[in-house]
């Protein structure tokens, strides 16, 4: 058997999926892949179902924001692990504010159903599929999603505060 | 050890031989002040800190609080020490409705009061705005030196509440203001 490098395994999904990984690179010496947010499902079932790779286990699914980058303003972000060859995969898919819609992935992997919703209930990004799309972490009656970057951090009925000792 | 006790000063009223003669207020106050029965709503640092006040070196029993009623049903005096979070809120509020009148409620620490440092979304910005509020204990996290100084000016709120004071209408309307009825 040959030895898993991040080389080889991005070689290997390179084959498989062709054009529609945008990049890979390996900062912190993680393999991370950037892929074409229509594909990201299949890549993580591949990952998933390959004889060889073997992830069994979804770490972690969150979200991030650069508004400045145009039509790829919302990131989707899904660390990987493979426990029995101990590897941790990063795959990045980035989605426009237009439509922040992915597949959802918790079909795959069940521990996602959370963490979707807490994506979704933080960045307000939609995961087609997902089975109950909620917010999980906020009130209920939330009308925005805290953690974009429109929206100030601060409360806004926040009353004890003077402007002028904050230098504002 | 000393075995001498501490009694309580009688209210002012009308002594002679054999009988003694006061209103009925002070007498409910004063007994209601030093037997309270405070529900401890604790959800970080500043609950730490009641711990202490609660424990034998500050000893809160002294106040006559030695029981902690861990059911809102028998409790006269609702304790908030920590940050609660908003979607906590209801449930807080929950929790003062389950109370019985007469009710008090203390405010420990900056979080509690005021959201203290978390002025951010997730958190209520004073406990104030979903239920009135007694005393406020200001601290982040506050000393049990303060926590108890706070406890005994609830009990002078105590021992000198008339016993209409609930049928008010300045009272109605605070209650109004925070939609309880």
């Amino acid at each position: 058997m040959t030895e898993l490098t991040n080389a080889y395994i991005a070689e290997k999904i390179r084959n498989q999926f062709g054009d529609a990984i945008l990049s890979a690179s390996e900062p912190f010496d993680m393999l991370t892949l950037v892929v074409n947010p229509s594909i990201a499902h299949n890549v993580i079932n591949f990952l998933k179902n390959d004889s060889e790779i073997q992830v069994q286990f979804l770490t972690d699914v969150c979200g991030a924001q650069f508004p400045e980058i145009e039509g790829q303003e919302f990131c989707v972000i899904y660390h990987l692990h493979s426990l029995t060859n101990n590897i941790r995969i990063r795959v990045k898919a980035f989605i426009p504010a237009s439509t922040p819609t992915i597949a959802t992935v918790s079909d795959l992997f069940s521990s996602a159903n959370w963490q979707e919703r807490e994506t979704y209930d933080f960045y307000g990004i939609l995961f087609e599929g997902h089975p109950n799309l909620n917010r999980i972490m906020n009130v209920d009656e939330m009308d925005y999603f805290p953690l974009r970057k429109e929206y100030p951090l601060e409360d806004g009925t926040r009353t004890d505060k003077e402007d002028k000792y904050f230098g504002r | 050890m000393s075995t001498e006790l501490t009694i309580s000063k009688a209210p002012a009223g009308l002594e002679g031989p054999g009988f003694f003669a006061t209103n009925i207020d002070k007498v409910i106050g004063l007994a209601r002040s030093n037997s309270i029965w405070p529900l401890p709503f604790a959800t970080s640092c500043c609950g730490i800190e009641f711990m202490a006040t609660m424990g034998s070196n500050y000893d809160l029993a002294r106040f006559g609080s030695e029981r902690m009623s861990f059911s809102p049903r028998q409790a006269d005096l609702l304790i908030v020490a920590g940050t609660i979070a908003k979607k906590m809120g209801p449930v807080l509020r929950q929790v003062y409705l389950q109370m019985a009148e007469p009710r008090w409620v203390i405010s420990v620490g900056a979080c509690a009061s005021t959201g203290g440092i978390f002025d951010t979304y997730s958190v209520l910005q004073g406990i104030d705005k979903v239920i009135p509020v007694d005393v406020y204990v200001p601290g982040c996290p506050p000393r049990p030196e303060q926590i108890i100084d706070g406890i005994m000016q609830i009990q002078e709120l105590v021992k000198n509440e008339p016993l209409r004071r609930r049928n008010t209408q300045e009272y109605k309307a605070l209650m109004q203001q925070y939609g309880i009825q």
